[in-house]
């Protein structure tokens, strides 16, 4: 079975971790990170940037808004990892999503750490 | 992490917010502070027993006014208000009952509470020490540890500028839009006098002054959370973050200053690179150009190129020129000069600023950029009285030896 774990913690507090506070954090995922790739069962993991460096495309009338999804009536069922040009060439993806499956939005986040993780197995 | 250590954090994320509204209720800076300390000194004894509640800055804010009015009701022989062992873990209902009162007027209380050290009549150096004290919660010592002055002196010159703005009366009614804007203008400048205090220290005041860019940038990134619309509030982050990301390569081993042209590039934070860049490609969709943004394309341009050799003059002088239409004044030409003699020659920029001699005749680097500009020409002398000049202008001893390498190498060329 593959799972995804999203990552929910309070915002303002994350980000006034001093640097040596974010390094101990960090160090101590890593020696988790490891035991579970070694084990082959870790894939990509990511650090998401700010919330301030979010843009959202609503898909009813394909608009760009400035921040992250807000609304709470839609869950979130799905997620895409993009390596881009900027943000214009990312909505341009997005937009050819909203195409083909309309309603509800995309929220464009910067990823600020990605590790790939174990080598991607085939879906069991 | 520790208790202790992820309590602080706790407790400065949510600090611009719990004493902006602490703020609002007691309509006294001096009251919402102690409410607010107060409630910091309670969440140090109950955080680590009860665990971190959910949301912290409704902790705070509850506990810090329930410890005010308490301290009213004990002095007037009422009854006490419970514990706040009993609303440690407030419940959902309580929670969303503390959220639906302050959601509204959450990002006016920040506004405010950042406002209000913007106060006109205090001197640049105040309003960034009354911020950094009231919204930031540095202590003295830490601020008079980064302006170099003693305790007491910073002590005092806090208590002036807050009696200064206490006097000045603070609107507590809910901002027009105009106001608003105007507020978040004037914030966002005086993010930006945070920052360079910080940015522009010396190599041995570092260690001092570098947090002042961390604590400009966190609160930057706090104000477009609560008004993510605002290209300038995108423009002002993607700035400080572009060239706060230069911080580990600007000082060499010695501590002499290392020119951008000349940084050790792998140096530079690409974590802050990348979030100034998606920052100003949201920014550059509202169409809605400012000087923030345009000093923040600069840094991009910068910050995108691989070497210095490769980076897009052309295009920096174009924003340069910008710049200029936006916010004249001599020294964006000045700065423009530097990009145009890279782009179109020596001989261009040195028309360029031609007209600016008298205006910065006694400006350090209107004569050492000159002088660069009359040397690339091969006018020796002429260069040579320009760095002589530069370094009687000098303000610091970095400053100097580095045109003094310059009269090194035109002495050198004079005897080939």
């Amino acid at each position: 079975m593959m799972y995804a774990i999203l990552c929910y913690n309070n915002e303002a507090e994350v980000f006034s971790w001093s640097k040596e506070q974010d390094e101990a954090v960090m160090g101590r995922l890593a020696v988790v990170h490891e035991k579970w790739e070694k084990a082959g069962k870790l894939k990509p993991a990511l650090r998401l940037m700010p919330t301030s460096a979010a843009a959202t495309l609503r898909k009813s009338d394909d608009t760009v808004l400035d921040g992250p999804y807000a609304e709470t009536k839609e869950q979130l069922l799905g997620f895409y990892i993009i390596d881009v040009a900027d943000l214009e060439e990312g909505l341009s993806f997005a937009r050819e999503l909203a195409v083909a499956n309309p309603g509800g939005a995309y929220e464009l986040r910067p990823i600020m750490l990605y590790l790939p993780g174990a080598e991607a197995k085939a879906y069991p | 992490m520790t208790d202790l250590a992820w309590i602080e954090a706790a407790i400065a994320g949510a600090r611009p917010q719990a004493v902006g509204a602490l703020l609002r209720y007691f309509r006294d800076l001096d009251t919402a502070e102690e409410a607010f300390q107060d409630a910091c000194l309670r969440a140090l004894k109950n955080w680590p027993k009860n665990g971190p509640p959910r949301d912290p800055a409704a902790w705070l804010i509850m506990v810090g006014r329930n410890a005010a009015i308490d301290a009213v009701r004990k002095t007037k022989r009422e009854t006490v208000l419970p514990e706040e062992d009993q609303i440690s873990d407030l419940s959902d209902a309580e929670g969303a009952a503390v959220q639906a009162l302050d959601e509204g007027d959450y990002r006016d209380d920040v506004l405010r509470l950042l406002f209000i050290c913007c106060h006109p009549d205090l001197p640049a150096t105040q309003q960034i020490a009354l911020a950094l004290r009231i919204v930031s919660g540095l202590s003295v010592k830490q601020i008079a540890r980064a302006f170099l002055v003693g305790e007491s002196a910073m002590e005092q010159r806090i208590t002036r500028a807050k009696a200064k703005i206490a006097g000045a009366g603070v609107a507590f009614e809910t901002p027009s839009a105009a106001d608003r804007s105007e507020r978040v203008a004037a914030v966002a400048a005086m993010l930006y006098l945070v920052f360079n205090e910080g940015y522009s220290a010396g190599y041995e005041e570092q260690s001092a002054r570098a947090p002042l860019c961390d604590e400009a940038i966190r609160l930057g990134r706090l104000l477009l959370r609560l008004f993510p619309a605002e290209p300038e509030l995108m423009g002002l982050l993607a700035l400080m973050l572009l060239q706060h990301a230069r911080l580990p390569a600007r000082f060499d081993g010695e501590g002499a200053i290392v020119l951008l042209e000349d940084q050790d590039r792998s140096r530079w934070d690409r974590k802050a690179i990348q979030e100034g860049l998606a920052l100003i490609d949201k920014a550059i969709r509202h169409r809605a150009r400012g000087p923030y943004q345009v000093q923040a394309a600069i840094a991009a341009l910068h910050a995108r190129a691989k070497s210095a050799g490769e980076t897009d003059w052309a295009q920096i002088d174009l924003l340069y020129g910008a710049l200029e239409t936006l916010t004249p004044s001599p020294v964006v030409t000045l700065n423009r000069a530097v990009a145009a003699s890279k782009a179109h020659g020596a001989e261009a920029a040195l028309a360029m600023i031609a007209p600016l001699a008298q205006r910065l005749d006694s400006y350090f680097y209107f004569h050492g950029v000159r002088g660069n500009l009359l040397m690339q020409l091969q006018r020796n002398s002429e260069a040579r009285e320009a760095f002589d000049r530069a370094i009687a202008l000098a303000n610091t001893p970095a400053e100097a030896a580095h045109i003094r390498q310059h009269l090194d190498s035109l002495m050198a060329d004079a005897k080939k």
